[in-house]
């Protein structure tokens, strides 16, 4: 097979397969009412799914590696944010918060 | 414009600015992307063509690295779709809220699905229970249409002139922050509280496994713990049950 067709061959599945994990769950989910228990289940999602996003890209320090130390910049810009997030409930003012001080950080160290 | 018009656009245009914020993230990322496709022999339609076809950023990421490894074709494949399982969750819990839309309008919301999109989407609905899914449809659309647009440009700028943007920007901080904007008016309860912290931490915890499984467990330790300790509160669980 050549490279250009095991290219498409691959990205044609990929894309197949992608579109039905997208589609056949968000389509059963509308179509049939899910038992109770998945419904009181699945309110959890959200909340566990974007702190397992949230927090390997905040202790990230670069391609494969994590980093707890307090000299992690990322973390200390993080911790602002989370606590601006928090008390302000605003997404300008956590962005603000948490770039900005990022940025100062790495200008200082 | 009629006041009916009026609403409708002012859905979309909401979504679009939940997602602004989120959009700065995918820029260093989609180039990155659109330059590995590059260096990997795909041509110019192949590597616009991924983006178009699949439109998920670490399943192309990883399958374009496997393919320039010279890895076997189901390998290929399957690491993208493993990688890709966490939207069989979010399909399951938006399903819902778009129940009596078109099966167009739903392959439509399903083709543009991304983690931002769920983001923006699912927090907005659980605090807002008066919306029509109609509105929902509007709003999804709004923010997930704008995340399409920039990752189309991002990656097909990486493909043809190399990531530019230097990592010394750290514009891939706007991703966890934006997220983080989002779900902490969120947790409002313990249970809520400890999924996220059970969520985490195995995330952090399975950091190392491949094909982004750790997300996915990740997300299912979440869940199982938010829900135990939701069982284990007893009454108080069942009261606010019914107030929904």
């Amino acid at each position: 097979m050549s490279s250009y067709t095991f290219i498409w061959l691959s990205i044609l599945a990929i894309g197949a397969g992608t579109f039905l994990l997208r589609f056949t769950f968000l389509q059963l989910a509308g179509r049939i009412a899910l038992p109770h228990a998945i419904t009181r289940a699945l309110r959890f999602l959200p909340a566990a799914v974007l702190s397992a996003i949230i927090l390997p890209a905040i202790l990230r320090t670069g391609p494969g590696t994590l980093y707890f130390g307090l000299d992690n910049l990322r973390l200390i810009a993080g911790a602002i944010a989370a606590l601006v997030a928090w008390t302000t409930r605003s997404v300008i003012a956590t962005l603000v918060a948490g770039m900005g001080s990022l940025w100062a950080l790495q200008a200082m160290f | 414009m009629s006041e009916v018009n009026a609403g409708k656009w002012r859905d979309w245009i909401a979504g679009m600015r939940v997602m602004l914020p989120l959009l700065p993230g995918a820029i260093p990322f989609g180039m990155i992307t659109g330059a590995v496709t590059a260096d990997a022999q795909f041509t110019a339609l192949q590597g616009i063509g991924q983006s178009i076809v699949v439109f998920a950023g670490a399943a192309q990421l990883a399958s374009t690295q496997l393919i320039a490894d010279a890895a076997p074709l189901a390998v290929v494949i399957l690491t993208g779709l493993v990688i890709n399982l966490r939207f069989a969750m979010y399909g399951t819990s938006l399903g819902p809220h778009f129940g009596s839309l078109s099966t167009g309008k739903r392959a439509l919301i399903a083709y543009l699905m991304t983690d931002q999109a769920y983001a923006l989407s699912i927090t907005r609905y659980m605090s807002d229970a008066e919306m029509t899914p109609m509105a929902k449809f509007r709003y999804y659309m709004g923010g997930a249409a704008a995340m399409w647009v920039v990752w189309m440009s991002a990656t097909a700028a990486g493909y043809f002139l190399g990531n530019k943007v230097p990592a010394s920007w750290s514009l891939d901080f706007f991703v966890p922050l934006s997220f983080l904007a989002l779900i902490v008016p969120n947790i409002r309860d313990r249970a809520t509280a400890i999924a996220a912290l059970a969520g985490g931490g195995t995330a952090v915890a399975a950091w190392s496994l491949p094909f982004n499984i750790g997300l996915f467990a990740a997300a299912l330790c979440g869940i199982a713990a938010g829900y135990a300790v939701e069982v284990a509160a007893g009454r108080g669980a069942t009261r606010s049950e019914g107030e929904r």
